[in-house]
């Protein structure tokens, strides 16, 4: 092996570890039980993290409404972005360069502004026409997020216009089809990539925005915000148990876009009809998009389920109770040291018995000395400072 | 038989300033092989899309089979366009780009399918009508291209440069293709072409374009032998333009005074000329016969270009520099060489003389 491909090597693998190391470090404390997100030390292995994930029920009420927003916004912002990148690809040059910067703005004012703007905006409207109704979290959230998600979805829309063949809608045209039936029946199975990425892209800008929607969503809460106020309050595994969800899921969906996208580009170019992987019925199934989607769903439905049988309680009780005798360990060391201190103490102890009685004692006229300062008894650790706390209870 | 005439009734297209068809005037008979010829940015295009119903004339009335086309969209016209690049749909398959037409017209599938099969039939590439176009060859494209045309039974076919894009032989092979086609379904073809060959050998008759105006219509014999126009002259075929002065005219013929010395040569276009006019003489390279006594003159030949049947002969009279095509006599022939003084002449009629015009180098 020669130097450039030890370093290529070597550079391979720290980038990887830099760009993949948080989620495989963070998935793996999903199945710690260690109540602090934690590799080291190894407690028990156990899916506890996912039942109190679940059990979350203001996590669950905010995913419901993200889905619902989610759905709102991707079937309100797709054909939003899609006529923006139609009108665009039909404008003069001088009018597409003004427009387009005017479509692209919002996705550059910040999302605070757009946010509060929408709320005031809609505020007006809803006070002004008297429909209060439109003021309510969900169709705020959705009119603010597409403000710049149909931004999104028109870039997209854009890309894939700029390969299209003016000529094809012509073509169609001029062999007798309507502009409607050209639009569906050239333009629009020409697009279906790009609607679906568009889709894909709208969804999930909708779903992780926060700084828009904390404003709009209002007294309501969607997953992303319920979670953030969740991390405010610190965290715990059942958020790694949600990430290897997200990466699981993130997984599946690519691999099964994969199988897809190598199989129309197999049949588009005509290697289907040669290559041994398509001759073979067998293999031509398993290689389906849909057979791969299942078998994939499959797999991880069996660990799952494998998963949810899987009792830790006893490893868990086990570490519980290591813990315990290592605190009584501790405390009796504690005690221990304690005791030799005031045996110490006994010994040294002064005439006076104030412990600032030498102190005070010349400064003052000749009066009678003061009562003596109460003696340190707590064998407490924080004895002094915990003191009226903890020194009854210890102290027996 | 229905009418497949087309009538262009003084069209003019302007775009903003610019004019891109400056009062087209002609008709085109049914059932006839039509080609506009010009170089590129001539109109020829512009007068496509006009006729397919793409754009409106500025002025003047396309007429189909007699009939106004003003306000009739291109989905409605009777015309069907075959585009530079075939336009063919890259998600469907052959036969459901063949069978298009019939799918927006609500033609049932088996129907279609049907239709779609005689079209493969007469193209005679039967059987590919489950392939992607993306799988086929050039040629096959093409193919493909005309029978989805034909699947609307246009009246008026219209092909606009379709060839261009295919390799030299292919392209040959096509042009016969294409001219049997035509005589088969009896539909008027209108072809675009800035390429002569496909023009001249294809059509019924030409019209040759320049600068947004219809220099000539004619057969092609009569565009090559009988150009109008210097442009004409110039662009189709080759041809040698010699400068000079009228010394005077009698009938079909006139006298006209170069550096190179007077000739006489038939009349361009019927014009009357007289003395002291300014005029172009045009002389094809294969009418300069080495030895010919009428209009005889001397050159020197400076150099030659081999190609096969015919050898390209350059020869200079003073600042003139002629062609002259000479019919490879094999090895029982000599050609003269390098630097030896020629003497050539032409019949008065095979020459033209043209008033001074813009010519095709500059159009």
């Amino acid at each position: 092996m020669n130097r450039h491909t030890l370093f290529g090597g070597a550079y391979a693998i720290a980038f990887f570890s830099f760009l993949f190391g948080p989620l495989i470090i963070m998935s793996m404390t999903a199945f710690n039980s260690s109540r602090f997100p934690r590799v080291s030390p190894w407690e028990c292995f156990t899916t506890g993290w996912f039942n109190e994930l679940f059990g979350n029920a203001r996590l669950m009420e905010g995913l419901l409404n993200s889905v619902i927003i989610g759905v709102g916004v991707v079937a309100l912002a797709v054909p939003i972005g899609l006529a923006g990148a139609l009108a665009l690809s039909e404008l003069p040059a001088k009018l597409r360069a003004a427009l387009y910067t005017v479509l692209i703005l919002p996705i550059l004012i910040p999302g605070v502004v757009l946010g509060i703007s929408t709320i005031v905006l809609w505020g007006q409207i809803s006070r002004g026409m008297g429909a209060g109704f439109l003021y309510n979290g969900y169709f705020l959230t959705i009119v603010g997020q597409i403000t710049f998600v149909s931004a999104y979805a028109m870039l997209v829309f854009i890309a894939r216009l700029q390969r299209f063949d003016a000529t094809q809608t012509e073509a169609a045209l001029d062999l007798g089809a309507t502009p409607g039936q050209a639009f569906r029946k050239i333009l629009l199975p020409f697009m279906a990539p790009a609607i679906g990425s568009a889709a894909f892209i709208t969804l999930l800008a909708s779903f992780e925005n926060y700084n828009t929607t904390v404003f709009t969503v209002l007294s309501e809460s969607t997953f992303t915000t319920a979670l953030a106020s969740k991390v405010r309050h610190g965290t715990d595994p059942s958020l790694s148990a949600l990430a290897v969800i997200i990466i699981t899921i993130t997984l599946v969906g690519a691999l099964t876009n994969e199988a897809l996208q190598r199989r129309k580009e197999a049949e588009m170019g005509g290697r289907a009809s040669r290559s041994p992987l398509y001759l073979n019925p067998v293999t031509r199934t398993l290689t389906h998009p849909g057979v791969v989607l299942a078998i994939l769903v499959a797999v991880i439905g069996g660990i799952s389920y494998a998963g949810s049988q899987h009792d830790s309680s006893v490893c868990e009780a086990g570490v519980l109770q290591e813990k315990l005798d290592r605190q009584e360990e501790l405390r009796a060391a504690q005690r221990a040291k304690i005791e030799a201190m005031e045996a110490e103490q006994e010994k040294t102890l002064p005439k006076s018995n104030s412990a600032f009685g030498g102190a005070f004692g010349g400064l003052g006229t000749p009066a009678p000395a003061p009562e003596p300062a109460p003696k340190p008894e707590s064998p407490s650790a924080f004895g002094g400072a915990f003191g009226g706390i903890t020194a009854p209870k210890t102290d027996e | 038989m229905p009418d497949r005439s087309v009538l262009l009734d003084h069209i003019t297209i302007r775009f903003g300033n610019f004019t891109a068809v400056d009062n087209a005037n002609l008709k085109i008979n049914s059932g006839e092989f039509f080609s506009f010829l010009g170089p590129s940015g001539c109109g020829k295009t512009t007068m496509l899309r006009c006729i397919s119903g793409f754009s409106e004339p500025t002025e003047g009335k396309v007429l189909i089979g007699g009939k106004d086309m003003a306000g009739v969209g291109p989905n409605k016209r009777p015309t069907a366009l075959i585009f530079q690049h075939l336009a063919l749909f890259p998600l469907m398959t052959v036969a459901e780009n063949i069978a298009f037409p019939l799918e927006v017209r609500g033609v049932s599938k088996k129907e279609r399918r049907k239709k779609a099969d005689e079209l493969l039939e007469m193209i005679a590439l039967p059987g590919i009508g489950d392939k992607k176009p993306g799988e086929l060859s050039g040629g096959q494209k093409q193919r493909v291209a005309i029978a989805r045309a034909l699947a609307v039974e246009p009246d008026i076919l219209l092909l606009d440069e379709p060839l261009s894009a295919l390799d030299l032989k292919l392209r040959q092979h096509m042009r016969t293709e294409l001219r049997a086609i035509q005589k088969q379904v009896g539909v008027t073809f209108i072809y675009i072409t800035h390429d002569q060959g496909e023009a001249l050998t294809m059509s019924d008759r030409v019209a040759v374009m320049s600068r947004g105006v219809i220099e000539q219509v004619g057969e092609p014999d009569r565009i090559y032998n009988r150009p109008r126009s210097a442009f004409v002259a110039s662009f189709v075929g080759e041809n040698n333009a010699v400068e000079g002065i009228i010394k005077g005219q009698s009938g079909e013929t006139a006298a006209l005074e170069t550096p190179m010395g007077t000739f006489e040569a038939r009349v361009g276009g019927g014009r009357k000329y007289k003395a002291g006019d300014k005029a172009l003489l045009f002389v094809r390279p294969e009418q300069l016969i080495p030895g010919e006594s009428a209009n005889a003159f001397q050159s020197v030949l400076s150099r030659q270009e081999f190609e096969g049947a015919t050898n390209h002969v350059f020869a200079n009279t003073g600042d003139q520099e002629l062609r002259i095509s000479m019919v490879n006599a094999g090895l029982a022939g000599s050609l003269p060489g390098q630097g030896e003084t020629l003497s050539l002449g032409f019949r008065p009629l095979n020459a033209t003389i043209l008033p001074v015009g813009h010519m095709a180098s500059e159009a």
